[in-house]
C-alpha cells in the first residue's frame, strides 16, 4: 500500500466533486451576505450546471485507484445533477412558504449531492462509506429543516436513527470483508474472493451489505422509515430524497455486487429477487390505502425501487443500462409530480385534489400526465422506462419475474388513477389556491417536456 | 393507387392534432369548439374515403403502406398499412366519430373542450390500432387510447361512472400488460424486430405458441369481451355518455376480435388451431349467457350492453370456426354490430336527452309520442335480431354456416342464441314503444333534423349490407383466404411431420 506516497495527485477525475464541495462551502459564507436567498439558489444551479459541463472530460482514476470516474458513474452523476437542479427549482418559493428558508438549505443539497457522487465513483469501500455518510448526514438535516414543525422533526429523527442503524450494518459488513480479504478495494476483494471458498462469514457480510443498501433504496422489508420520513419532510426534500439517495444506492449495488461479490452471484441473486418481489408487492399494495399524497408517492417510490431491482438482478449490460435509464425517467416524472404537490397551496391530502380540473384545468392536466407516466401508459416516458427494463429482463430469461412486475404495475394504476379521479370526476369541496412561481414553472416545463420527448422519441435515452 | 397524401398517417394524426388545437381554444367559446370538432371529424372522414374507393381487392398484401425508422436501436418502425381485414374498421371509426360529435351536441354541457378533445384523441388512436404494422406502435396506440376513454366514461358518465371507469381501466390494463410480456418474448425470438409482417412468416415452437396465444388472449378477450371476463362491459356501457357507449360498442370492442385475427391466428397458427374448440365453447357460452341475462335487464343501456356480449360471442365463434364463411361472417358481423349497436346506443341517447331516464319501466307508448323515432328504432331492432334484408342476417347466417362446418352441436347452440336475441329485443321494443303511454314520456318532441342526420347514415348501411353485402365482403375475400391458407399450411406441415414420425 504505497498509494499514500503518490508523487502528485491527479485531480481531473474528481473535478465535478471539487467544484460542488467548494461552492457548497462558499454558499455558507454567501448566505451571511445576501438577504435574498434566491441568489443562493441561482448560484447553486449554476454550480450544478458547470459540474455537469466538466463531467465528460473527467474520466479516469485517482487517489490511488480508490476513486474512479467512468461512464457508469458519470451517468449516475448526471441523474444527481438533474435531481439537484430540479429540486432547487421547486424549492425556491416553497421553502419561503414553509418558513424553512435557511441559507444552509442549498449548501446541504450540494453536500448531499457530493456524497452521492462519491458513492457512484467509489472503487473502494472506504470512499463508499464516506460518500454515504456525507449524503446521509446532509439529508437528515434537510428532512428536519422545518425546525418548528413537529412532523418534520420526527421525520428527521426517524431517518437519522434508522439511517445510523443501516450505516452500522454496512460498516459491520465491510469490516467482515476486510477481515477476510485484508483490503477494501472492490476489485481486489473480487480477485480475492474468486480464489477462496464461500464461507458463512462471507455470506453474512454479503447479507449485511444487502440489508444496508435495502434501507437506503427503501426496499421492503426495510422500507418502514420511508413513508413517515417522506410525509414529514418538506415536499421539495421528499422529491430530492426519493430520487437522489435511491439512485446512489443503486449505483453502489451495481458496483459492489457485480464486481466485489461476483463470485457468489448465485447466492445473492435469490435474495435480491425476493426483495424485488416483496418490494413491488408492499409498495403497490400499501399505496392503495394512503390518504396523504406524499405517503402515497413514498409507497410508489418503494414500488419503483422494486422494478429497478429487476434491472439489477439479471446483471447483463442491457439490464443495468435499462435500470439507469429507468432511474433517469423516474427522476423526471417523480419530481414533476412533487412539483404539482408544491404548486398547490394546500395539496398534501389526496382529497385536496377533488375538483381540481375545474378550478385549475392546466394544473390538473399536468398532474394527469405525471400520474399516467408513473403508471407506465404510453406515450409517456414511464412506459418506455418499463418497457426497456422488462425487455432486458426477459432477454436474460427472467420472464416469470417480469410477469409479476407487470401485474403489480397494473395494480399501481389504481392508486395513480385515484388522483386523476379526484381531479376530474369529483366535485370540488373548496377552491384550492395555487402558488405559482417562475422557477417552479420551469421545473414543471422541463419534466413534462422530457416525459413526452422520451415517450415519443425513446432514442434520446437508449442506445 | 397513388394518393397525394399519406392517407393513414393523415387520418391518425389529424384528429390528434385537432384535439391539441381544441385544447388551445378558449373555454367559453363552446360553439367554436363544437364546430371545430365536427369539422375535423368530417375532414378526417372525407380524407379516409380513398381507403374505400382506391382499395385493391385483388391482393392480400398490405396497402397504403408507410414505413419509417422510428427507434432504430430497438428495430422499431413507424409502419402503417391496411388489408382487407382492417380497412373497413378504419372507415367505421371515421364515420362513427362524426356521429358521436353530432349526438353529443346538446347532451354535453360540462367541460365541452375536454370532451371533444378526448373524442378526437380516441379516434386517432383507434385508427392507429387498426393500421399499425409494427407491434410496438400497435401497443402504443392500444394503450394510449385507454387514457381518453377512461376520462370519457369517468367524467361525463352516469351516476356510477367512477366505478365503471376504473373497472374498465384495470380490466383492460391487466390484459394489456400480459400481452406486453408476450410482445417482448416474441420480439426476442423473432430476431429484434417488431415487424408484424415479418413475424407472420416465422414458425414458432408449439409450446411457445400456446403460451403466447394465451398472453395475447388476455388482452384481446378482455377487450372483446369474451365470457367470463366481460363484466366490465355492462358497467362501462351503462355509465358512459352516449358518445362513449357508441365508441365502445362500435369500435373499441372490435379491437379485441381484430387482435385475434391479426395476431393470434397468423402468428400462432398451431396454437389457434389447437385452441379453437376452447374458444368456440367460450363464444357459445357468451352467446347464450349474454342473451339470457338480457331478458332480466331493467335498464335500456344495460340490456344493449349485454346484447353486445352475446353478439360478440357470434363474432368470436365465427373467427375461431377457422373457415372462410366463419371468418368472413365474423368480420362482417363486427362491422354490423358496430353499426347496429352503435345506432341503438345513439337512439337511447336521443331519448335519454329528453327523459333523463334509462329505466325500461319508465317508458311505454313511445311510438305514439315519437313516431319517427320509433320507426328508426324498429329498423335497428330488426337488424339486431338478424332479419333477412338487414345486415345482421348476412353476418349471423355466415357465422352459423361456419360454425356448423366446424361443429354441429355448437352451431345448433349458437342458432338458438338468435332466438333468445329475438325474444329480448322484441320484448324490449314492445315495452318501450307499445303498451300504454307512460306519463313520463308524454309531450316530448320527435327527432329533430340534427338527430335524423345522425341516424340516417347508419340506416343506409344497415340496408346496404343487408341487400348487397358483396360490396363489403369483397374487401376481405382475398385477405381472409390468405389467413386461412396460413393457418392450414402450417397445420398441414405439422400433420405431415406426424405422419412421417408415425411411419418411422
Amino acid at each position: 500500500m504505497n498509494t499514500m506516497n503518490m508523487p502528485f495527485l491527479d485531480l481531473a477525475p474528481v473535478t465535478p466533486e471539487i467544484i460542488i464541495t467548494i461552492s457548497a462551502t462558499v454558499l455558507l459564507i454567501l448566505e451571511l451576505i445576501f438577504k435574498n436567498k434566491a441568489v443562493l439558489a441561482f448560484v447553486a444551479v449554476a454550480v450544478a450546471a458547470s459540474a455537469m459541463y466538466v463531467m465528460p472530460s473527467s474520466y479516469g482514476q485517482t487517489f490511488g485507484g480508490m476513486f474512479v470516474s467512468d461512464g457508469y458513474s458519470t451517468y449516475f452523476k448526471l441523474i444527481f445533477m438533474i435531481n439537484l437542479i430540479l429540486t432547487i427549482l421547486i424549492s425556491l418559493k416553497y421553502i419561503q412558504r414553509q418558513k424553512a428558508e435557511y441559507g444552509e438549505y442549498y449548501s446541504l443539497l450540494l453536500f448531499a449531492t457530493t456524497g452521492m457522487m462519491l458513492m457512484a465513483s467509489a472503487k473502494d469501500l472506504i470512499i463508499l462509506y464516506l460518500g454515504l455518510e456525507l449524503m446521509a448526514l446532509s439529508t437528515y438535516i434537510l428532512a428536519g429543516i422545518k425546525r418548528h414543525d413537529i412532523k418534520s422533526n420526527e421525520a428527521a429523527m426517524k431517518y437519522f436513527l434508522l439511517g445510523a442503524f443501516s450505516s452500522a450494518l454496512l460498516l459491520y459488513g465491510i469490516s467482515l470483508i476486510y477481515g477476510m480479504t485484508t483490503t477494501t478495494d472492490i476489485y481486489k476483494i473480487a480477485e480475492h474472493l474468486k480464489t477462496t471458498e464461500v464461507t458463512i462469514t462471507l455470506l453474512l457480510s454479503m447479507v449485511l451489505i444487502v440489508v444496508a443498501f435495502s434501507f437506503k433504496i427503501a426496499a421492503a422489508p426495510f422500507h418502514m422509515w420511508a413513508p413517515d420520513v417522506y410525509e414529514g419532510a418538506p415536499a421539495s426534500i421528499t422529491a430530492f430524497m426519493s430520487v437522489g439517495p435511491k439512485a446512489a444506492g443503486f449505483a453502489v449495488i451495481g458496483r459492489v455486487f457485480y464486481i466485489a461479490f461476483q463470485s457468489i452471484q448465485a447466492d445473492w441473486t435469490p435474495i435480491l429477487i425476493g426483495i424485488a418481489i416483496l418490494t413491488m408487492a408492499v409498495g403497490n399494495i400499501l399505496a392503495i390505502a394512503q390518504t396523504n399524497i406524499k405517503r402515497m408517492l413514498a409507497y410508489s417510490s418503494i414500488a419503483h425501487a422494486g422494478y429497478m431491482l429487476i434491472g439489477i438482478i439479471p446483471g447483463t449490460q442491457e439490464s443495468m443500462s435499462a435500470m439507469m435509464v429507468y432511474m433517469l425517467i423516474y427522476a423526471f416524472m417523480n419530481i414533476g409530480a412533487f412539483a404539482i404537490v408544491i404548486l398547490l397551496e394546500k395539496g398534501e391530502e389526496i382529497s385536496d385534489y377533488e375538483g381540481l380540473s375545474k378550478s385549475h384545468p392546466l394544473v390538473a392536466a399536468l398532474m394527469l400526465i405525471f400520474m399516467f407516466s408513473l403508471t407506465g401508459i404510453p406515450p409517456t416516458a414511464g412506459f418506455i422506462g418499463k418497457f426497456n427494463l422488462f425487455m432486458a429482463a426477459v432477454k436474460a430469461g427472467y420472464t416469470w419475474l417480469v410477469v409479476i412486475a407487470v401485474i403489480f404495475s397494473a395494480i399501481s394504476a389504481y392508486y395513480y388513477l385515484r388522483i386523476v379521479m379526484n381531479m376530474y370526476m369529483k366535485e370540488m369541496k373548496e377552491e384550492v389556491a395555487i402558488a405559482p412561481s417562475p422557477s417552479l414553472g420551469i421545473a414543471i416545463l422541463i419534466t413534462v417536456l422530457m416525459i413526452f420527448v422520451i415517450g415519443i422519441m425513446p432514442s434520446v435515452v437508449i442506445g | 393507387m397513388q394518393i397525394g397524401y399519406p392517407v393513414l398517417s393523415t387520418v391518425i394524426f389529424l384528429p390528434i392534432f385537432g384535439a391539441l388545437f381544441i385544447f388551445l381554444i378558449k373555454r367559453t367559446s363552446e360553439a367554436f369548439i363544437k364546430w371545430t370538432a365536427l369539422l375535423i371529424s368530417l375532414i378526417t372522414f372525407i380524407l379516409s374515403v380513398p381507403l374505400f374507393t382506391n382499395f385493391d381487392k385483388t391482393t392480400a398484401k398490405m396497402q397504403f403502406t408507410e414505413m419509417h425508422d422510428w427507434v432504430p436501436s430497438w428495430g422499431i418502425k413507424y409502419a402503417l398499412g391496411v388489408d382487407g381485414i382492417s380497412v373497413l374498421f378504419v372507415l367505421l371509426s371515421t364515420l362513427l366519430t362524426i356521429l358521436c360529435v353530432t349526438v353529443s351536441w346538446k347532451g354535453i354541457k360540462e367541460k365541452t373542450k375536454e370532451f371533444y378533445a378526448a373524442l378526437l384523441l380516441i379516434e386517432g388512436s383507434m385508427i392507429g390500432v387498426f393500421a399499425s404494422l409494427d407491434l410496438f406502435l400497435f401497443y402504443i396506440f392500444w394503450e394510449a387510447m385507454l387514457i381518453p376513454m377512461y376520462l370519457l366514461i369517468g367524467v361525463w358518465g352516469g351516476p356510477n361512472r367512477v366505478y365503471a371507469a376504473i373497472k374498465f381501466f384495470l380490466y383492460t390494463l391487466v390484459g394489456s400488460v400480459l400481452m406486453l410480456v408476450g410482445i417482448i418474448v416474441l420480439y426476442i425470438n423473432t430476431g429484434k424486430t417488431f415487424d408484424i409482417l415479418q413475424m407472420m412468416t416465422m414458425n414458432y415452437p408449439y409450446n411457445m405458441q400456446i403460451i403466447l396465444f394465451w398472453a395475447f388472449f388476455a388482452a384481446f378477450a378482455v377487450k372483446v369481451p369474451m365470457w367470463p371476463v366481460h363484466t366490465w362491459l355492462p358497467d362501462a356501457h351503462t355509465e358512459a355518455p352516449t358518445a362513449g357507449s357508441v365508441i365502445l360498442a362500435g369500435i373499441l370492442i372490435k379491437m379485441g376480435a381484430y387482435g385475434f385475427l391479426r395476431f393470434n391466428m397468423p402468428l400462432f397458427p398451431d396454437a389457434a388451431k389447437a385452441m379453437a374448440p376452447v374458444m368456440m365453447i367460450l363464444s357459445v357460452i357468451a352467446i347464450i349467457y349474454g342473451g339470457i341475462i338480457c331478458l332480466a335487464q331493467t335498464d335500456l343501456k344495460r340490456l344493449i350492453a349485454y346484447s353486445s356480449v352475446s353478439h360478440m360471442g357470434f363474432v368470436t365463434l365465427g373467427i375461431f370456426a377457422l373457415n372462410t364463411q366463419g371468418i368472413q361472417g365474423g368480420i362482417l358481423q363486427m362491422i354490423n354490430h358496430g353499426i347496429v349497436t352503435g345506432a341503438l346506443f345513439l337512439c337511447v341517447g336521443i331519448i335519454y336527452d329528453r327523459t333523463h331516464t334509462r329505466q325500461i319501466a319508465d317508458y311505454g307508448g313511445v311510438a305514439t309520442v315519437l313516431p319517427i323515432y320509433a320507426a328508426f328504432f324498429m329498423v335497428f331492432t330488426l337488424a339486431s335480431i338478424g332479419l333477412p334484408g338487414t345486415n345482421g342476417f348476412i353476418g349471423e347466417f355466415l357465422i352459423i354456416l361456419g360454425g356448423f362446418t366446424a361443429s354441429k352441436t355448437l352451431g345448433v347452440l349458437a342458432a338458438s342464441g338468435i332466438i333468445i336475441g329475438a325474444a329480448y329485443m322484441l320484448w324490449l321494443y314492445q315495452r318501450v314503444f307499445f303498451m300504454e303511454t307512460n306519463p313520463k314520456v308524454q309531450g316530448y318532441p320527435d327527432m329533430n333534423m340534427r338527430e335524423i342526420i345522425t341516424i340516417v347514415p347508419l340506416i343506409i348501411l344497415v340496408l346496404w349490407i343487408g341487400i348487397y353485402p358483396n360490396t363489403f365482403l369483397s374487401f376481405m375475400d382475398v385477405s381472409v383466404q390468405n389467413l386461412i391458407d396460413r393457418i392450414n399450411a402450417v397445420g398441414l406441415a405439422q400433420t405431415a411431420q406426424q405422419v412421417i414420425e408415425v411411419s418411422r
